[in-house]
């Protein structure tokens, strides 16, 4: 209505942005609740009115252009840094802040990344303004419209690309998404632009105040985003922490759970990934060819009294695998795998001291016996040590007592020290004084290798956890107890799968599972149940909360799957 | 209640002890062995030289240091009126020693001063480091320890004492280290001394206990505070001496203590040389003089010198960074077995075999070198290795010569700039150096405006400057410089003549005296402008002439012998320029590699798929790459089942071929696990962590970026 011309020019060069309709939906909502909460000109709105609803959201979109601007211009300075010498790579571009983006930008990022499979990626966000500025109810289907109006004119281009196929996936799953995915699908039998138009011009006549305000400011993009670029830097400290601020994080509430995805567990993740064929390599193998060369100057340099350190993406494992098995095999040396979740500083230094040395007998304090190391090192000039640490930086080794130690170990003349860091902040472990102990040489290594060692085991993993290690400490716990205290623990399991439909069950009260246990001739008196409780709370098996009313419920904090297994494992062994 | 589960056995493996071999730089061209060695012995001679350098400076600080000892020692032997004054309070001498922050060079100073110590004063010396001391029981530990080991060390005691020393350690409080020294100091006099009277006579043979706190400033002040106040309690019994290394300030000292602790100190303050200055003696002693054939070119000296002034002041990594740079050299420059004394130089050119003859003719400098010769030399140059040889090793001898004059006249210039205004070209020489060593310094804008403020300088001034420059270039060694020491002799004699003429011309002014007579402001003015026309028009005066002389002279000199060595030939010799080498290898950004192969996997992996213009990333690049280009678009926490399907949409539009077979409802499994083992990757990396706040969720890291 306001600019229908506009709109109708615009339209042309429109992209297609995928976004999952509850995301849009989410987003706009919670958007606008936190935008009114900043926006002190706004003190009485009524979030659900949707004229300043549509307000808030073209003012936000307005600045979300402009974030992209800056985004894409940034992605210019990157790519230039990069082709001349990637050591001069500003640190305002690794370290900077920005705006939040919101959630729904990765599926739009992602569906760039997929419609254009040969271009590079270089979205043009200028070019679709008024993209969001629709009501809530509409924007789902308003997008699938314009999906499929993009389709219809492109349609050798889209047929290949996922937003169709991942709009299937996602209306299989999902009943809210399904009904919504019903109302698009009415909206795609419009085929012409003029349907389109009219669907536009519906909306827009219905909410006009706000629709009005979005088309009659645009937002003279250029010199703002320029002012902005100028006015980055005195921001960043207040946008860092008005983002931290605000306790409320604007994300979609899907779960994994919901996507119906069995979880995989380590060994079939592990098989698939090892069919899975990896990428790129040939080039990768030239790149770790390339860091082979340099074997001999680290072990020249190892022996001029550095040590050396080896940074970049991709796991590092390989290569010192490889440096030890060509050039350390004559000699002693120590292989130290940091990643392995129960290294200890204290055990470094024991198979040190029992075999490298040979020292029978215990020590009070690590300081003593990296003390006797060192008097056995400095009399025993014949003595040479190659210490090889696979992530230094790891989380039992990043400690600072650690660090000291392994520091003070490393500047040892005869021990020499090759080591490896992945994490971002690596660096920050050490001090001017470490520093100066560890004298190390850095050699980048970028490898690009995936980290399969380094991150299999199962606390490294995020969420996909497959649940045996717990499994298996549940079993593990269970065969130390009396056929009692299982009974009573399989009592509790039992109750609690039963009720597993449940999703407000607070857990088994006490006085029912007394009851229950007495009935199954399992405990005689109320003491001798709180006994075997108290034995389980101290191995983390159960879980106690107090009810509203005062009562004790009892909660076993494992899965239900891990939960069922463990019962049919029990099954069997009885 | 913790269970550990061990899902495999430690790898650790040891193979069998057997001496191995030193292979050097094996890289394939000859004379490593000949490298090596040279490498070796110069970087031991500069070695030596630095520990002498810093030993004489160093020296000052530590008499003074030896000479408060030996006076507070001396206190508790003869003045026994200020001794019991001083017990009645209960003052521990104390020496503050403020050393600067570039706290890994003390050590160093510490090593040199307990030797010192125990040469001179005391026996009893002990290094305590907070580390080590955690609680007053490590403290008394610790100082037990290392007092009594220096005690076997010295006194020579048999072995049955040193295992009960030993066995002793359990015991460590402060009357059981008194009953220590007791003994000690008995079985030196082999007297019997009873307990207070006697003391004042077996003081005089008695040393003191020196006991020095490494790094004050990390100590607990819980421990310090209580091991001052408990051994204040026995200082009549035991003459303590502490001394406190200071990084900070001395103020530290009353920040750490309260009153009524520090008022058991008698403290004096000891300031050692700074940091700066002693690179200073460092760069003066070691890069510009001609004793080392190795030099450093301008961009790495640039390198080690940021290094030191941004990060960490410390000369002791400066020193690693020239090793470093030794290293380096030696290790990739097949012809710098050629890079030694000239005495050397002859036998070394001769023994070139026909592959390093080639590896000179392929240097960019002798190129240059060649093409400037006329035709038929230029053949015989390029053909005839011998003819090759000769001619090097006069160019070898020629660079020789131009370093010596180099560093001559680089100190005559300092002299000029050093004292100008603002100092256009630096405060230190090695400013002067690094831009001497950079490009043509005449062709400076900086360098022009020196030598117009030089142009200004008073009379005095110049004089002094010219005599300084006359006995540098006496002492240097340089045989070219006879004629310049002659023509600036000559112009110090001119500037005598001129002060002579000037005592004449005194006279003459006389007329302008006559102004003071006129009143009149009328005629004021104008005489005043009179006078101001003629001054223009005056030609310059004798002086004035004479210092533009002088100014020309050193400018000559300087577009003479401070040609940049990159214009020399055969520079690649003996100068090291690899500054991106260096800066990798000791100032690494470990983050910014991250960044270039996250954002721009291209950069590593040559392949043309993951080629963009754009400088974002195709559908194409490694899973890692995706993963983390997408997590970018979030905010502080990041929707795992979001993150699973943008990432397997990206995925399956890069394999597009068997598009159309996966057109299952679930996100293929295969892609599933690449998407979490491309997680837990960028987990392990630190880019992101799990979280609670939300189910499924994980959170960012690090902020922004792109």
């Amino acid at each position: 209505m306001s600019r229908p011309e506009g709109m109708r020019s615009n339209r042309r060069s429109l992209q297609v942005k995928f976004v999952p309709d509850e995301d849009v939906l989410k987003h706009i909502s919670d958007d606008a609740g936190t935008k009114v909460r900043k926006d002190k000109a706004q003190l009485s709105v009524n979030v659900k009115r949707f004229v300043k609803k549509l307000e808030n959201i073209s003012d936000n979109e307005a600045q979300e252009i402009l974030e992209e601007k800056n985004y894409v211009a940034a992605l210019g300075i990157c790519a230039q840094d990069a082709v001349g010498n990637d050591s001069h790579i500003s640190g305002s571009e690794v370290f900077s802040f920005q705006t939040p983006k919101r959630s729904n930008k990765m599926a739009e990022l992602a569906s760039e990344l997929a419609q254009t499979p040969e271009q590079n990626v270089a979205p043009d966000h200028s070019k679709c303004p008024e993209k969001m500025a629709k009501t809530p109810q509409s924007s789902s289907n308003f997008m699938w419209a314009e999906i499929v109006w993009k389709c219809n004119l492109k349609k050798k281009e889209f047929v290949s690309t996922t937003p169709y196929r991942l709009r299937k996936r996602l209306a299989a799953p999902d009943p809210y998404v399904e009904s919504e995915s019903e109302y698009s699908a009415s909206c795609s039998e419009e085929e012409d632009e003029e349907e389109q138009k009219e669907v536009n011009t519906v909306l827009s006549d219905q909410k006009t105040p706000a629709k009005t305000k979005a088309a009659s400011t645009p937002p003279p993009r250029n010199s703002l985003a320029k002012k902005i670029k100028e006015q980055k830097m005195g921001n960043l400290v207040e946008e860092y922490f008005e983002a931290h601020s605000s306790s409320k994080v604007l994300t979609s509430d899907r779960t994994l759970q919901k996507l119906r995805k069995k979880r995989l567990n380590q060994q079939t993740l592990h098989d698939l990934l090892k069919n899975a064929p990896l990428a790129y390599a040939a080039e990768i193998r030239d790149l770790n060819q390339q860091h082979e060369c340099l074997f001999s100057k680290w072990m020249l340099q190892l022996h001029l009294g550095f040590n050396i350190v080896l940074y970049g993406l991709g796991s590092k494992r390989d290569l010192l695998e490889k440096f030890r098995t060509s050039l350390l095999q004559d000699s002693v040396h120590l292989v130290v795998n940091g990643y392995f979740p129960s290294i200890t500083v204290r055990s470094i230094l024991n198979s040190i001291t029992e075999e490298v040395l040979d020292h029978i007998g215990t020590f009070r304090s690590p300081l003593d016996q990296l003390e006797f190391i060192t008097k056995r090192f400095k009399e025993d000039s014949s003595l040479e040590l190659y210490v090889l640490i696979h992530n230094l930086d790891s989380q039992m080794l990043r400690g600072e007592r650690s660090q000291q130690i392994l520091a003070q170990l490393s500047s040892l003349p005869s021990i020499y020290l090759i080591a490896s860091i992945d994490h971002i902040n690596a660096p920050l472990m050490w001090d001017q004084a470490k520093l100066s102990l560890y004298n190390w040489l850095w050699y980048e290594t970028t490898t690009f290798n995936p980290y399969v060692e380094e991150t299999s085991y199962e606390n490294s993993l995020l969420v996909q956890q497959s649940g045996s290690l717990a499994l298996s400490s549940l079993m593990h716990v269970l065969h130390s107890l009396t056929l009692n205290a299982r009974g009573i623990f399989r009592l509790l399991a039992q109750h609690q799968l039963e009720k597993k439909d449940n999703p407000s069950y607070p857990g088994l009260s006490f006085q029912d599972f007394y009851q229950q246990c007495r009935e199954a001739f399992l405990v005689n008196s109320d003491l001798t149940l709180r006994a075997q409780l108290t034995e389980f709370r101290d191995h983390k098996l159960i879980r106690t909360k107090r009810g509203a009313d005062g009562v004790e419920y009892l909660l076993i904090p494992v899965d239900d799957s891990t939960l069922t297994d463990f019962l049919e494992k029990e099954d069997e062994d009885v | 209640g913790c269970f550990v589960f061990k899902p495999s056995t430690k790898k650790r493996r040891l193979s069998d002890k057997t001496a191995h071999n030193f292979k050097s730089t094996s890289n394939d061209s000859e004379d490593t062995e000949l490298r090596f060695v040279t490498c070796q012995s110069l970087w031991n001679q500069i070695k030596s030289e630095t520990e002498q350098i810093q030993e004489d400076l160093n020296k000052q600080l530590l008499d003074n240091l030896v000479s408060f000892l030996s006076r507070s020692h001396s206190d508790f032997q003869e003045k026994t009126t200020e001794w019991t004054c001083r017990m009645k309070f209960r003052e521990i001498p104390t020496a503050a020693l403020v050393l600067g922050v570039n706290v890994t060079d003390h050590d160093m100073t510490f090593r040199g001063l307990s030797d010192v110590l125990q040469d001179s004063i005391t026996p009893y010396v002990a290094l305590l480091e907070a580390k080590d001391c955690p609680g007053i029981k490590n403290l008394m530990q610790k100082l037990m320890g290392q007092l009594m080991n220096c005690d076997i060390d010295v006194d020579s005691l048999e072995d049955e004492d040193c295992v009960q020393v030993s066995q002793n350690r359990i015991r460590c409080s402060m009357p059981s280290l008194i009953s220590w020294y007791e003994n000690m100091t008995k079985k030196s006099d082999s007297e019997t001394p009873s307990r207070k009277r006697n003391s004042s006579s077996r003081h005089w043979q008695s040393p003191p206990v020196v006991v020095i706190f490494k790094d004050m400033e990390s100590f607990t002040t819980k421990v310090l505070q209580d091991f001052i106040v408990i051994s204040s309690q026995h200082i009549h019994e035991l003459p303590l001496v502490l001394i406190f290394g200071i990084a900070t300030s001395p103020m530290i000292i009353h920040r750490l203590l309260p009153h009524s602790v520090s008022s058991l100190l008698c403290i004096e303050l000891f300031q050692s040389l700074s940091c700066k200055e002693h690179l200073s003696t460092i760069i003066d002693k070691l890069l510009l003089t001609s004793r080392f054939p190795f030099k450093l070119g301008g961009k790495v000296l640039q390198v080690l010198i940021n290094i030191f002034l941004y990060h960490d002041f410390s000369v002791q990594n400066f020193i690693k960074g020239f090793q470093l740079c030794i290293v380096e050299h030696f290790y990739s420059q097949p012809l710098s077995v050629l890079c030694c004394h000239l005495v050397d130089i002859k036998e070394r050119v001769y023994s070139l075999s026909h592959d390093q003859c080639e590896n000179i003719r392929r240097l960019p400098s002798f190129r240059r070198y060649v093409e400037k010769q006329e035709s038929g030399k230029q053949i015989e140059l390029l053909t005839n290795d011998s003819y090759l040889k000769e001619e090097t090793e006069k160019l070898l001898e020629d660079l020789y010569v131009y370093h010596e004059n180099y560093v001559s006249i680089l100190r005559c210039l300092h002299v000029f700039t050093s004292s100008l205004p603002k100092y256009p070209l630096g405060k230190q020489i090695r400013e002067l150096h690094c831009a001497c060593l950079e490009n043509r310094v005449w062709e400076t804008e900086e360098y022009e405006s020196s030598l117009q403020l030089a142009r200004m300088l008073n009379k005095t001034d110049l004089v002094t400057m010219l005599q300084q420059c006359v006995e540098i270039l006496m002492s240097s060694s340089g045989k070219e410089f006879d004629r310049a020491v002659e023509k600036l002799k000559a112009f110090l004699t001119q500037f005598q003549n001129l002060e002579e003429a000037s005592q004449e011309r005194d006279v003459s002014v006389s007329p302008q005296k006559e102004l003071q007579k006129k009143t009149d402001l009328y005629h004021l003015q104008k005489t005043l402008l009179e006078l101001k026309e003629s001054r223009r028009s005056k030609k310059l005066t004798k002086f004035e002439m004479l210092r533009f002389e002088v100014v020309d002279y050193i400018d000559s000199l300087v577009r003479r012998y401070l040609v940049p060595a990159e214009d020399r030939t055969l520079h690649e010799i003996v100068y090291f320029n690899a500054a991106t080498v260096l800066r990798g290898h000791l100032n690494a950004a470990p983050r910014t590699a991250l960044h270039t192969a996250l954002n721009n996997p291209h950069w590593y992996l040559k392949n043309q798929a993951l080629k963009c213009d754009g400088g974002g990333i195709s559908n194409k690049a490694p899973d890692i790459c995706i993963v983390y280009k997408l997590h970018l678009e979030c905010g502080r926490l990041i929707n795992l089942v979001d993150w699973l399907e943008a990432f397997s949409a990206v995925v399956m539009a890069g394999e597009e071929p068997n598009a159309d077979a996966a057109s299952s409802d679930q996100v293929d499994d295969v892609i599933h696990a690449r998407f979490i083992r491309a997680v837990s990757e960028l987990e392990l990396l630190g880019f992101i962590k799990p979280s609670k706040q939300k189910t499924d969720h994980v959170a960012r890291l690090t902020w922004g970026g792109c």
